[in-house]
């Protein structure tokens, strides 16, 4: 085998750990997609009452949200599969073997996908199972799964670049502190039309928001009047975004990793 | 004479504290050497640039007849090495760990499978090879580290503390497992702060402080760095202490708490014989007399105390 082949067959190495955990573990896998359907409803049943949507209910309006948010969660994941392999020595092991050195991140960025992947699905069947429905053809549908697969794909890099920084995995704290306003400082709940000025202009702009708005629109889900430029452009920078996050991060991780022989 | 290991010069600097500092090492095939050295003094780090982990800032290393820095690929084929956390994926089994670093060392995956058998036999893990690692206790955590180190058969293997935090017995399982590779040929590099651990399983020893190599020889070479043997006595009777220090002559030193006298013992038995004698005849109770040659902890302390 070449140099090639053996990058795919070492990444797939990789990445099949992490299914192996699953089907030696299966307790986290499902504790962590129940996770995303007690939210769901919990902002469905509980808070989603007080809300109106124009044009829909507050439930159809919520999903794309939800969906978007949970990629964005999935960064805590890589962050804490990372830094544990790197502060336990397993990174090291990893570099001391004869395999690609490529493989130790795109096995990750594989296993991270798929994980993310299957989320999306539960998510997807807990959305049609509460009312919500793709009302704009499977092509858009499709393609609103694309955009948000997009989305996690871009902060994959973000988990790599910090869990290589940060050599700890208790920081996984710290980081839900800094996610989870990120998460909700967004489109996702709710509109931002309904907060602060400057909140809302924040909220607006940020990447979830456009991925949220992108998957509405491309769902043919119900949401507030795009009267913002960022709203109206949502599939846009839905686009645009994790290319930009992807662009910064990508090439930061690979140096972090480089930088592991310093 | 060639070596499976050599350096020359390495040097590591992390901002303004050199971690290595000029180190030199020289291990011929076959043999287990021992880097000893307190914390800080540049043993992980040492072995971190040997197995390409880390760059030099300067300085040269070959290991397996190949350069470090240059065919760093070469050297890690070559190699086997167990830090000082055990580097396993706690969410699997010890056989699934054992399959997963043999297909990244790129075995087929009936070989990888044939060869974690083989392991976890060998180091008696194979009833609970199906068991996660969290639930493994410290010494077999360890042993199938060892194991995970081994996949490639390796000719040489770097042990990075392998007993840190083991209890007595998991640190006999280890030294057993070390002794059985070294029977069957490979070149071990071991870094302990355990000086019983080099004296126990190293051929030659390096002192390492401050980045530097200070002392490199046998243990027994270097104990003799300290002085010879002495003979010591415990007295039952500490009011006996200046007589008994009388008996043993001019180079007698005293230690009234441990009620211990000791003096060089240039011919060993004769002058244990003699004490003995003069004791008795003197009428001075003791509750031991012995030889007893310098332990590594004294050319340890003796070679490592910096003038800071």
């Amino acid at each position: 085998m070449n140099r090639l082949t053996w990058a795919f067959a070492d990444g797939w190495t990789v990445t099949r750990r992490e299914v192996t955990h699953w089907t030696s573990n299966p307790g986290t896998l499902v504790a962590g997609l129940l996770f995303s359907v007690m939210i769901v409803l919990l902002f469905a049943y509980l808070l989603g009452g007080g809300i109106e949507v124009p044009g829909g209910d507050y439930r159809e309006f919520l999903m794309p949200g939800m969906f978007a948010l949970t990629m964005v969660f999935g960064l805590e994941g890589t962050f804490t599969a990372i830094s544990t392999d790197a502060s336990k020595g397993v990174t090291d092991r990893f570099r001391s073997l004869p395999m690609a050195s490529s493989a130790v991140v795109s096995g990750r960025a594989a296993a991270d996908m798929l994980t993310s992947a299957l989320s999306l699905a539960a998510l997807i069947i807990c959305g049609l199972a509460i009312g919500w429905s793709a009302d704009n053809g499977f092509g858009n549908a499709l393609a609103a799964v694309g955009l948000l697969l997009w989305l996690r794909f871009s902060l994959l890099w973000m988990g790599i670049w910090l869990g290589l920084k940060i050599h700890n995995p208790e920081a996984v704290m710290a980081i839900q502190i800094l996610v989870w306003p990120i998460g909700f400082l967004s489109s996702a709940i709710t509109s931002p039309e309904t907060m602060p000025g400057w909140l809302g202009v924040i909220a607006d702009w940020n990447p979830l928001s456009s991925t949220a708005a992108a998957a509405r629109e491309l769902f043919g889900n119900p949401g507030w009047a795009n009267d913002t430029w960022a709203a109206a452009h949502a599939v846009e920078l839905a686009l645009v975004w994790p290319l930009v996050i992807t662009a910064i991060f990508a090439p930061l991780s690979v140096r972090a990793y480089r930088n592991l022989s310093r | 004479m060639t070596y499976t290991i050599e350096a020359h010069g390495l040097v590591k600097r992390y901002g303004a504290r050199a971690a290595l500092d000029g180190f030199d090492l020289t291990v011929p095939a076959g043999t287990v050497h021992g880097l000893l050295g307190p914390n800080g003094a540049g043993k992980t780090t040492a072995v971190r640039v040997l197995t390409t982990l880390l760059r030099p800032d300067a300085g040269t290393a070959r290991v397996a007849g190949f350069d470090v820095v240059r065919d760093g690929g070469e050297v890690r084929r070559r190699i086997g090495l167990v830090g000082q956390h055990a580097a396993l994926d706690e969410a699997l089994s010890g056989r699934a760990n054992l399959e997963m670093f043999g297909r990244l060392s790129h075995l087929r995956p009936q070989a990888a499978a044939q060869r974690a058998r083989e392991l976890l036999d060998r180091f008696g893990l194979a009833d609970t090879g199906k068991k996660v690692v969290k639930a493994y206790s410290g010494g077999m955590r360890r042993r199938l580290d060892l194991a995970a180190g081994l996949i490639l058969s390796p000719p040489v293997l770097f042990l990075d503390e392998p007993t840190t935090g083991l209890d007595p017995r998991g640190r006999a399982e280890v030294w057993a497992a070390v002794r059985d590779l070294v029977s069957q040929g490979t070149t071990v590099l071991l870094t302990t702060q355990y000086l019983e651990e080099a004296d126990q399983l190293a051929h030659r020893i390096t002192v390492v402080n401050e980045g530097r190599q200070v002392a490199e020889g046998t243990p027994e070479e270097l104990k003799k760095t300290v002085g010879g043997d002495r003979v010591e006595i415990v007295l039952h009777d500490p009011a006996d202490l200046p007589a008994a220090a009388a008996l043993l002559g001019p180079d007698a030193e005293a230690d009234t708490d441990t009620r211990r006298v000791s003096a060089p013992a240039p011919d060993r038995m004769g002058t244990l014989t003699r004490v003995v004698q003069d004791l008795q005849a003197a009428g001075i109770a003791a509750d031991d007399v012995a030889i007893r040659r310098p332990t590594l902890d004294e050319v340890f302390l003796h070679l490592t105390r910096t003038a800071a």
